[in-house]
């Protein structure tokens, strides 16, 4: 038996009749990254020695028959913006290349408590700025369905690390498509959670106001799992929501109402990627759900919104790595005199931040600089409220909306990293969900030779059990020839 | 229109000779790229600062009291410290 081939379902049973004990699965697991590494790097910390010390004391509860919790034994990885105490946490940033985390975030709290066991810290772009992971300063992660292809971004190396069974799941944050794109490119389960359905305590700050933690897997009953666990109000985070209770009742497709807008299937889309979308889409229609064509007439907005909006809340967060309370400094760099305060800014700020994090500081200080805050800021914050109605009146009409997750499967390595706004539009599909705060999540729904295709479903605010029933069903009928 | 240096100094980045110049052309593309919400009517619209409408969420006005431990982590991340404080070079001459 594989073991790095199970599910979280099929995992505890395994672990619950005794077949294998956590230590073993933890021990399969380091063996698996040691092997794929090398291609890989989907890993930039591997914490083997906290995983063995996790797993003994599972297997020691299991022994003495204690209650075990919902993820107990289960190997997973955490993108390195997440903190994990007492290990090194570094955004994909040389300014933190040598930062400790010195506290747990939430969802790790919430993980621990559950028995998660974790296996390392995972490749993203830099501060979660880009869609390949080719921004990382240590080099970018590798897409396991084709080598020379990016797993997508910013969580490419949490996505890249489910898909090529170096753990069984994996979290990631998502501020404009950083969960679905790259689970899109790999091939796996990734859900971008309603806005505030997930603390944020301890996840680096990008853009307060789209940012959320949601977690990737190998299905939708295991993405659905890790939701469970991770989701909830929190003292410590103030947008965090109660979520809602969840209802039991049993979604019928004949009672469901899809909604296709016809601004994600126009110009710009791979066609075969248009095909896989709409064959998947046709699926349910034959199964009894209604699909009709709905408008979401600010898309072609979105993104524009999107590049004033985030930029500015990502110069204000970004203010805190200022070389004086933590990560890497002038101060400690031999090349460096620094004469005065306001020197020790200009050097560790101007080397240490890598060239996307700074780009987007630089947009975000000027769109927030006196005389052109009502211009460009206030304007897409109305603008955001266009779409955000446009997503309100569709969902009057439907209980889902459908769309593919990305406009093409994975590109190249290097194929796009010098021509940003190409790069931006990569995004396309997923930015106006976050503009929107409403729930998102991305299944393959088949592939373009190597390269699977993500389908992308959308629902309304607190949606999530909804979303992941007709996840569930899409997976059940995608599986049939 | 976009002085570089001056929002640079603003952010308190150090730029080269040769940054400036790769900044003012990228920045300048993608201002041309946002241009286009200049299209949509907005008039009349309230901004959306975050999207699920939660409002002034209170907690009492109390610090927590972190351990010795903590501390010490904190502290160990800073570049430069000085009797259990972090030190920063002199503001005013």
């Amino acid at each position: 038996m594989d073991l790095t081939k199970l599910t979280i379902t099929q995992a505890k049973q395994g672990l619950k009749n005794k077949e294998f004990s956590a230590t073993e699965l933890t021990e399969v697991f380091l063996a698996q990254i040691e092997k794929r590494e090398k291609d890989m790097h989907a890993y930039l910390t591997v914490t083997d020695d906290l995983a063995l010390a996790q797993a003994e004391k599972i297997d020691e509860k299991i022994a003495a028959g204690e209650e075990i919790g919902d993820l107990a034994g289960i190997p997973c990885a955490i993108k390195d913006i997440i903190l994990l105490e007492g290990i090194k946490c570094t955004a994909g940033s040389k300014i933190l290349e040598n930062y400790i985390a010195p506290y747990d975030a939430t969802v790790i709290q919430k993980l621990k408590k559950a028995g998660a066991i974790f296996l390392g810290k995972t490749n993203m772009d830099e501060f979660a700025m880009g869609s390949s992971t080719e921004n990382s300063a240590f080099g970018p992660t590798r897409n396991p369905r084709d080598l020379q292809r990016v797993p997508g971004g910013s969580s490419g190396g949490s996505a890249a690390a489910v898909a090529a069974e170096e753990c069984v799941f994996s979290l990631g944050s998502d501020t404009g498509g950083s969960i679905r794109q790259p689970a899109s490119f790999c091939g796996v389960v990734g859900l971008k959670p309603t806005y505030g359905a997930v603390s944020r305590y301890g996840l680096m700050a990008m853009a307060s106001s789209l940012d959320q933690i949601g977690p990737f897997a190998k299905n939708v009953a295991d993405c659905k799992k890790v939701f469970d666990v991770i989701k909830g109000k929190d003292l410590k985070d103030s947008t965090s929501a109660d979520f809602p209770q969840t209802t039991n009742y049993k979604l019928q497709t004949t009672n469901l109402k899809i909604g296709l807008p016809k601004e994600y299937f126009s110009q710009g889309i791979d066609p075969e990627v248009e095909k896989l979308v709409k064959q998947a889409i046709k699926k349910l229609a034959d199964a009894g759900a209604e699909v009709k064509e709905i408008n979401l007439p600010h898309t072609e907005y979105a993104l524009a919104c999107y590049y004033i909006i985030m930029p500015s809340e990502v110069s204000a967060n970004l203010a805190r790595y200022d070389g004086i309370k933590y990560g890497t400094s002038a101060i400690s760099d031999k090349r460096f005199a620094t004469s005065d305060l306001l020197d020790v800014y200009l050097k560790t700020r101007g080397h240490y931040f890598g060239a996307e994090p700074r780009r987007r500081i630089m947009l975000g200080t000027y769109t927030l600089s006196a005389g052109y805050y009502d211009a460009y800021y206030l304007k897409a914050q109305k603008v955001r409220t266009k779409v955000l109605q446009d997503f309100q009146k569709a969902f009057e009409q439907v209980d889902v909306i459908l769309t593919p997750t990305s406009p093409t499967p994975a590109f190249k390595i290097g194929e796009k990293v010098d021509d940003p706004i190409k790069m931006y539009l990569s995004d396309i599909y997923t930015v106006p969900i976050n503009l929107a705060g409403v729930p998102a999540l991305s299944l393959s729904c088949g592939k373009i030779g190597n390269l699977p295709v993500g389908l992308q479903i959308i629902g309304k605010h607190f949606s999530e059990d909804l979303i992941f029933q007709v996840a569930g069903m899409c997976e059940e009928l995608l599986r049939r020839p | 229109m976009f002085d570089v240096n001056h929002i640079a100094k603003l952010a308190r980045l150090g730029l080269s000779t040769e940054e400036e110049k790769k900044f003012t052309k990228e920045l300048a593309a993608i201002l041309a790229f946002v241009e286009k919400l200049k299209e949509v009517d907005t008039q009349n619209v309230e901004p959306t600062a975050q999207a699920t409408g939660q409002q002034n969420v209170m907690r009492v006005d109390e610090s927590e009291k972190q351990d010795e431990k903590t501390r010490g982590q904190i502290l160990a991340n800073a570049p430069e410290t000085k009797k259990g404080f972090i030190k920063v070079k002199a503001v005013f001459e």
